[in-house]
């Protein structure tokens, strides 16, 4: 009895299992938020010392043209124009593909044709982006090449790489927000006689509308930091395209290119530096729009 | 509220003292305090939303870290409602079956034994008196005696929960709180968990919640009326059911309600 | 009527871009493996690889990639199964949980190149390790870690909060109930996340050009020494893998047998990435069945 009464008033080997499951979960959790913090830092610092140490000006670098340096010409707008290019192109060709293949999945096909679907999705999903600029390659500027003259290398070509990439981000995103849209709206419409394409075109659509623009949001924000497949294809040179089919760079080929050719603290790797942080503050970017999205879909 | 509470000779098993729970700004139970009488069944009955779950929770410290529970909960001489009283100890003593069977992923043997396990019990040997002595306790050994090692998830509903009613009492508890523990099941299940609740009285004090009226009259020995979040009414479960003392009691089991 | 025929219309346009998706998915696959695999042999997956030269093989990416590989679940898996356990049983609602949220949301938007990048100014660079496994393993970890965090905090959410009811009841701590109840009951979602994860590592480059490296120095297979700069278990070594083997033959452009070793490496890489793919998609349900009956 008093035994009873004893352990009722002590810890026992639960609380300190508790005590120490606690404080493992809150250490990886920590590491995970320094780590965090530190790659903003170290990337922030990194990416300023052209500003602060080398005397360029911020304006010079966001909006000069001439990219070169090693004779202190460091405008990056050669390569934003030809990121956002890509991304945008990118985007573009992707979302009525992915709106096409998630309206199949979720209202032509929800069974047997959205399970398949789904594979294939996932398969695209897992597929290397080396792999994808090894195709490009060897598949996409030659076709651009004969179609278009010039060297087949440029904006046009990457974003027909990119649009492969990003389709599967933007479909998988676009079929939650189909799903998300209660089917009494899908019912209601019927009931009126509206077709199945009117109803999907001015209820189901138009309801998932901030949905699908976070989908695409997210499918711009991995086309914007995709690497070495938009490397492979895309030319590299760092100057304003004329052109879609002309050779140009952007920020992340740029990057790729150049940071083992270049020395630690010198201009030239500092500016690279800068490129990241351009790069990582898109990223932060694009994370804002997609919540600015979701509040705005919320009060609506 | 005093006067509600039958002065019995009987041996008491826990009790509160005006218990009050509390669900951020709103609060759920309000001054309750009760006394359960040693290997009685006592059932808790009540509309749905009365409280009397929540105050059930309450017992073995289920709400410890969500719900604020205030006032005095004294079992053996304690008040366990204090944060330096061990609440894994008092789960130990005070053992709970929920409203749906929740088995675990496990085999049916592990079931039992993974807990018991935790509690340093490791010899093989007594470990396999202790399923085998828990199943038949809840009258579910003769059914799954044979595939000990089947996955607890094959199980039928009903069987499901006498298997947690059996891995509670594997625990050796002192007090089993019973959250509407049929009201997943059918009739056939029901009354097998039922026969198996009569059975147990011998050796265990048993607290139901139950929204089924004549399960209350069936199995209890005392029952208790709870409306709004207060203590109604407390009364042997005969007296309380013929003779109801309170108006309101006397609404609530002849279905004129509200 | 027009109504009638803007939906057939509209219905014909969406068959044909499904269509076109999954002609270029087969697409994709199909040229891989039928530019690829004819070029693969025996003697291509067990000959190094030649800078100059043609009829270079992979040996030593092939085993860099795995190894890597390893070394990165090694060290992701423990950090994402504390971090998701802390997100789905321990995170209190609060400002502080939503900072952490959004943390790993930021971490998972950033460019691989970023991460690769990072990883090599304070690894490489500062802590002076060096174009190495083990550095390019922790930037794989930084670009795996929010992704598998996530998936360990879905599946341990998606468990029923009636487990974890059951366990408290019983007595156990909240560590036992989610070490001993929740996490055995999550493990095949789990480990088909892990499956999936293993394959992003596995054809990953971007971040490990600057990490683990662009070249695969001669390896003795034979020295067990991990501290041998010939060793190929050396953590310390630059180590090139089958997806910056792709890229760097590309970009240099030196071998005159671009195509074959090219072609040859990507097979291999999607014949794993498929493999890692199909596994986990049966792996899950077949775990679930055993783990569920003992013995």
């Amino acid at each position: 009895m008093d035994e009873i009464k004893d352990r009722l008033l002590k810890p026992s080997k639960a609380t300190k299992q508790d005590q120490r499951g606690r404080m493992i979960s809150y250490l990886s959790i920590g590491l995970i938020a320094i780590l965090v913090i530190s790659i903003l830092y170290f990337i922030a610092t990194r990416g300023l010392s052209m500003f602060f140490n080398d005397g360029i000006k911020v304006s010079d670098f966001l909006f000069k043209t001439d990219w070169n340096p090693g004779k202190k010409l460091v405008g990056a707008l050669p390569m934003i124009v030809t990121s956002f290019g890509v991304t945008l192109l990118a985007a573009l060709i992707a979302t009525p593909f992915a709106i096409a293949v998630a309206l199949f999945m979720t209202e032509f096909a929800p069974k047997r044709g959205a399970r398949f679907l789904q594979v294939v999705i996932e398969l695209l999903v897992g597929i290397p982006s080396v792999i994808y600029g090894l195709i490009g390659l060897a598949v996409v500027v030659p076709a651009m090449r004969i179609m278009y003259g010039g060297t087949g290398f440029g904006i046009l070509a990457g974003a027909v790489v990119l649009f492969v990439m990003v389709l599967p981000t933007i479909t998988s995103l676009t079929v939650d927000a189909l799903k998300a849209v209660p089917s009494h709206y899908r019912q209601a419409s019927l009931a009126l006689g509206a077709t199945r394409w009117q109803t999907i075109y001015k209820v189901i659509l138009r309801a998932a509308t901030p949905g699908i623009l976070t989908a695409v949001v997210f499918g711009m924000a991995r086309a914007f930091g995709e690497a070495l497949a938009v490397q492979m294809v895309i030319g590299n040179a760092a100057m304003l395209p004329h052109n879609l089919v002309s050779p140009s760079a952007t920020l992340t080929s740029q990057l790729t290119m150049g940071i083992g050719n270049t020395i630690m603290g010198t201009l030239p790797n500092n500016a690279l530096w800068s490129l990241a942080l351009l790069l990582l503050i898109m990223a932060l970017v694009f994370n804002i729009l997609v919540k600015l999205i979701a509040r705005k879909g919320r009060i609506k | 509220m005093e006067n509600y509470i039958a002065k019995t000779n009987l041996e008491l098993a826990i009790e509160t003292k005006n218990l009050e729970v509390i669900y951020g700004d709103h609060q759920v139970v309000f001054d309750s305090s009760l006394e359960f009488p040693r290997h009685k069944i006592t059932a808790i009955i009540g509309a749905s939303g009365s409280g009397k779950s929540t105050y059930l929770r309450s017992l073995n410290r289920m709400h410890d870290k969500t719900v604020t529970v205030n006032g005095q909960i004294v079992y053996r001489g304690v008040d366990i409602n204090q944060p330096s009283v061990n609440a894994y100890e008092v789960r130990k003593q005070i053992g709970m079956v929920f409203q749906r069977p929740n088995p675990f992923a496990k085999s049916i043997r592990n079931n039992l034994v993974f807990p018991l396990k935790e509690n340093g019990i490791t010899d093989k040997r007594v470990l396999d008196e202790r399923v085998e002595e828990s199943l038949k306790e809840a009258a579910l050994w003769d059914e799954v005696k044979d595939d000990l090692n089947k996955s607890a998830l094959e199980l039928s509903g009903g069987q499901q929960q006498r298997l947690c009613i059996a891995r509670a009492l594997a625990l050796r508890p002192d007090i089993l709180l019973m959250d509407e523990p049929a009201s997943a099941l059918d009739p056939i299940s029901t009354e097998k968990v039922e026969a198996t609740m009569r059975k147990l009285r011998r050796n265990y004090t048993i607290i139901i919640v139950t929204h089924n009226m004549q399960q209350a009259s069936r199995v209890s020995d005392f029952t208790t009326f709870f409306h709004q979040g207060r203590v109604v009414e407390f009364a042997p479960t005969q007296e309380l059911f013929q003779t109801p003392r309170v108006k309101m009691t006397e609404d609530y089991i002849s279905g004129n309600f509200g | 009527m027009n109504a009638k025929r803007n939906d057939h219309l509209a219905t014909g346009i969406i068959y044909a871009l499904v269509g076109i998706v999954v002609i270029i998915l087969f697409g994709l696959i199909g040229y891989i493996l039928v530019s690829g695999v004819p070029h693969l042999s025996w003697h291509f997956l067990t000959s190094p690889s030649k800078s100059f030269a043609a009829g270079g093989g992979i040996r030593d990416q092939l085993f860099n990639s795995v190894y890597l590989l390893v070394l990165t679940l090694l060290i992701s898996f423990p950090l994402a199964l504390g971090a998701g356990i802390y997100l789905s049983e321990y995170a209190p609602d609060n400002w502080l949980t939503s900072l952490m949220r959004t943390a790993i949301e930021v971490l998972s938007s950033l460019p691989s190149v970023v991460v690769g990048l990072f990883a090599y100014l304070v690894f490489v660079i500062q802590f002076q390790i060096g174009f190495s496994i083990l550095a390019g393993a922790i930037a794989l970890t930084f670009f795996n870690l929010p992704l598998l965090t996530r998936n360990i905090e879905t599946s341990l959410s998606s468990v029923p909060n009636l487990q974890r009811e059951a366990g408290i009841a019983l007595g156990l701590s909240s560590w036992k109930t989610i070490t001993g109840i929740i996490l055995p009951a999550a493990v095949p979602g789990i480990l088909t996340g892990v499956i999936l994860s293993a394959g992003r590592v596995f054809g990953e480059a971007a971040a490990l050009i600057y990490t683990a490296g662009q070249s695969a120095p001669a390896l003795n297979y034979a020295n067990w020494n991990i501290f041998d700069t010939n060793s190929f278990l050396n953590p310390f070594r630059p180590a090139e893998t089958l997806a910056v083997h792709i890229w760097k033959v590309n970009a240099e452009g030196i071998v005159p047998d671009i195509d074959v070793v090219s072609n040859g490496t990507a097979a291999v890489l999607i014949i794993v990435i498929l493999a890692f793919n199909l596994s986990a998609r049966y792996v899950g349900n077949r775990l679930y069945r055993r783990l569920t009956s003992s013995k």
